[in-house]
């Protein structure tokens, strides 16, 4: 994304954005009548304040780095994965169904169930890279409408399969969840759960494939350009399908933390879930590189925890945390104009 | 291994613990300071205070989340509660996840009595419930085990019946239709009283009974009325949430280009005549009304008299006004009006049971 940009620039950018979307969010409390200063009190309140809420918070911040780094790595290798909702959907209930069916000492059989989750997201991505590979058709596209059939595949299973006519499957078993209950009297019986631990091990997985192996290299030199790497004597076609087999792997390892640890069931979806789309969000802001996507991540869940809060402690609608999100969004998208005016900034300067 | 599994673990642990007391104490004192003046407040005046958590569809529903908050600010105002963190307030739910969190902030904020409005918080009702024994809980249209948790549900099957008798009065050939979001126990109870209305007034009319699958697809809906309109049916009466506009879509669609063909669509939850306006006719026959407002007031004001009914499954059927038909009569001739009233008569007499399931 920010190639073009120096180093410099690559961290100021979101960094002003983030600045600016608070500034403008501030101006739109004030316009429309609240107190924009007690407004972000109760948001950093809601949201980092007390035990129970920084537990919701990590909660909240766990799905949205693995929808971040599976946004990000095939951004990274030059393709858009707008799946990332629907493999988040599949690995959710892949994990779910797995951590049902079996019987297993929680060594083999909680790994299994995350492996799961992983395997059904790599399996749903695979599908819209092997179909840019062999035949060129857009992955946007395919993915797009892959996520409405995983939204009805996803639940059909849960009503007619693993439950039996059913609005929610049963809770997995003890053996197979990710649930803590030591965090939980940590922090006042949130729902915090060792997902947070799996996030932070995939951003840092992220970046030694990508960055440091062999694979990685030629990932990213097929992102930068198909035919010098083909040139190059790379093989286009399988870097293409094996980037979406990693970036679907890495959504599905969030719909597992989501199954197995935030609600430990699954459950009918009435709409999507949103974390997948959020993803691009978080990988954009996060300017792909892992650490950027942790710490995106970590703004939106403070932000998207904290919005619930505000209401009742300053009055301030939730709604306005959506607002704030798409101003900064919409700042980090138009980088160039940040970029040139830190450009002139500088030139001043001297 | 599992030992030195163990020992990783409780190392990460351990840090986890320190980066987050360390995070914690800078705000704590903000939150603190809040919350024990909110503390306070509560105990000078020792007011009762109620909450409701909304389910992804959000107090502007237009549906039972908008009914159960109107029946929370009207409990506010009768008994001078005011809005916010020390009277009655609600918290709005965006995302699944956040049933869960939304339950056990109103908790941490002192509320005596929490709502959780619709089926999908049941897992987290049961959760934070079990979790807090000292609140009261309430959730509506389910049914969820826990000495602090009452169950709201209602006789939806009293209320079809009769609008199944006004759909037999007002059918010209004898076939009528019955749309349901998604199959399931609680849309089988809107199908099994309609039917058994219709019965009762007109054994020779035929329900014929659809699913669309899904309670926000319109389009999905406005298909499935399209074939039953055209295969002769016409009154259709659904309880399918949003996919129910797509009913009404379509009979308003069929009215407009033919105003002399008899359409009806019942609509269902609450009063849905301005769902059905076309021009100068309209195609609502009437609706079944279901009064969660009705329902959130009284619970709330059994709890602050401390008669609240935990553990308990209280139904509100007809007689407990928590069912009726539509204050929109417009479309309803005398006649029908007066069988209506008779047979609700019955009903709350028990003269007529109705059947609650299919078959």
């Amino acid at each position: 994304m920010f190639n073009q940009f120096s180093r410099w620039q690559k961290i100021m950018i979101p960094v002003i954005s983030v600045v600016l979307g608070l500034l403008v969010g501030a101006i739109v409390m004030l316009v429309s009548g609240y107190n924009p200063i007690e407004g972000y009190a109760a948001l950093l309140s809601g949201s980092l304040g007390e035990g129970f809420y920084i537990g919701e918070t990590i909660r909240q911040i766990t799905p949205y780095i693995f929808a971040g780094l599976a946004v990000a790595f095939a951004f990274r290798t030059g393709l858009f994965n707008i799946g990332v909702e629907g493999q988040l959907l599949v690995g959710w209930v892949a994990s779910v169904w797995v951590g049902l069916a079996f019987d297993l000492p929680k060594i083999i059989h909680l790994p299994m169930a995350i492996l799961a989750g992983a395997l059904a997201g790599a399996l749903w991505a695979f599908v819209p890279g092997l179909l840019k590979a062999k035949l060129r058709v857009h992955e946007v596209i395919v993915t797009i409408m892959m996520n409405y059939i995983a939204l009805h595949l996803c639940n059909y299973l849960v009503r007619y399969v693993i439950s039996d006519g059913q609005n929610t499957t049963d809770r997995v078993p003890e053996s197979a969840s990710l649930k803590s209950p030591f965090f939980e009297t940590l922090t006042e019986f949130s729902t915090m759960h060792y997902g947070i631990f799996l996030a932070l091990a995939a951003a840092i997985i992220y970046f030694v494939v990508l960055e440091k192996t062999t694979t990685g290299f030629e990932l990213r030199s097929v992102g930068f350009n198909q035919h010098a790497s083909e040139y190059a004597g790379m093989n286009v076609n399988r870097n293409i399908i094996l980037s979406m087999v990693i970036s679907g792997a890495f959504a599905g390892l969030g719909g597992a933390m989501e199954g197995l640890g935030t609600f430990g069931y699954g459950f009918i979806h009435g709409a999507f879930s949103g974390v997948g789309f959020d993803g691009i969000a978080v990988a954009l802001l996060g300017g792909n590189v892992a650490l950027g996507v942790i710490l995106a991540a970590a703004l939106f869940g403070i932000l998207k925890q904290g919005a619930l809060i505000m209401p009742l402690e300053s009055g301030v609608p939730t709604e306005l945390v959506e607002i704030v999100i798409a101003i900064i969004i919409f700042f980090v998208a138009s980088s160039y104009i940040i970029a040139y005016l830190l450009q002139r900034l500088k030139k001043g300067a001297k | 291994m599992k030992k030195r599994k163990y020992g990783v673990a409780l190392s990460m642990v351990l840090a986890a613990g320190t980066v987050l007391a360390a995070c914690g104490s800078d705000e704590a004192d903000t939150g603190t300071d809040e919350g024990s003046t909110g503390g306070e407040g509560a105990e000078e005046t020792s007011e009762f205070k109620v909450a409701m958590v909304t389910d992804t569809g959000g107090v502007d529903d237009k549906s039972f989340n908008q009914s159960a908050w109107e029946g929370l600010q009207q409990f506010g105002a009768d008994n001078g509660l005011e809005e916010g963190t020390d009277g009655y307030t609600y918290f709005q739910s965006n995302n699944d996840a956040d049933y869960v969190t939304n339950m056990n902030t109103a908790v941490r904020n002192d509320f005596n009595l929490v709502f959780g409005i619709g089926f999908l918080l049941n897992q987290a009702i049961t959760d934070v419930a079990s979790q807090n024994p000292d609140t009261n809980f309430a959730l509506v249209d389910d049914v969820s085990e826990g000495d602090n948790v009452a169950s709201i549900t209602f006789k939806e099957h009293e209320g079809s019946f009769l609008v199944g008798v006004a759909a037999a009065m007002a059918t010209e050939s004898d076939q009528i239709g019955f749309v349901g979001g998604v199959e399931s126990d609680l849309i089988n109870k809107f199908a099994a009283g309609f039917q058994a209305g219709v019965e009762a007034v007109n054994p020779d009319a035929e329900v014929q009974i659809e699913f669309a699958g899904d309670f926000n697809d319109a389009a999905g809906g406005q298909q499935i009325a399209a074939s039953m309109y055209g295969s002769g049916i016409d009154v259709i009466y659904h309880a399918a949430g949003g996919t129910g506009n797509g009913v009404f879509t379509e009979a308003k669609n069929l009215k407009q280009q033919d105003p002399d063909r008899q359409v009806w669509v019942i609509g269902v939850d609450r009063d849905q005549w301005e769902e059905g306006q076309v021009g100068d006719d309209n195609v609502t026959l009437t609706s079944m009304v279901k009064r969660v407002d009705v329902a959130v007031q009284d619970i709330s004001t059994r709890a602050m008299e401390g008669d609240f009914p935990g553990g308990e499954v209280i139904e509100y059927g007809i007689q407990e006004e928590g069912i009726a038909i539509a204050e929109s009569q417009d479309n309803l001739s005398q006649e029908m009006l007066d069988e209506i009233a008779n047979y609700q008569q019955q009903i709350v007499d028990g003269e007529i049971e109705v059947p609650s399931t299919l078959e």
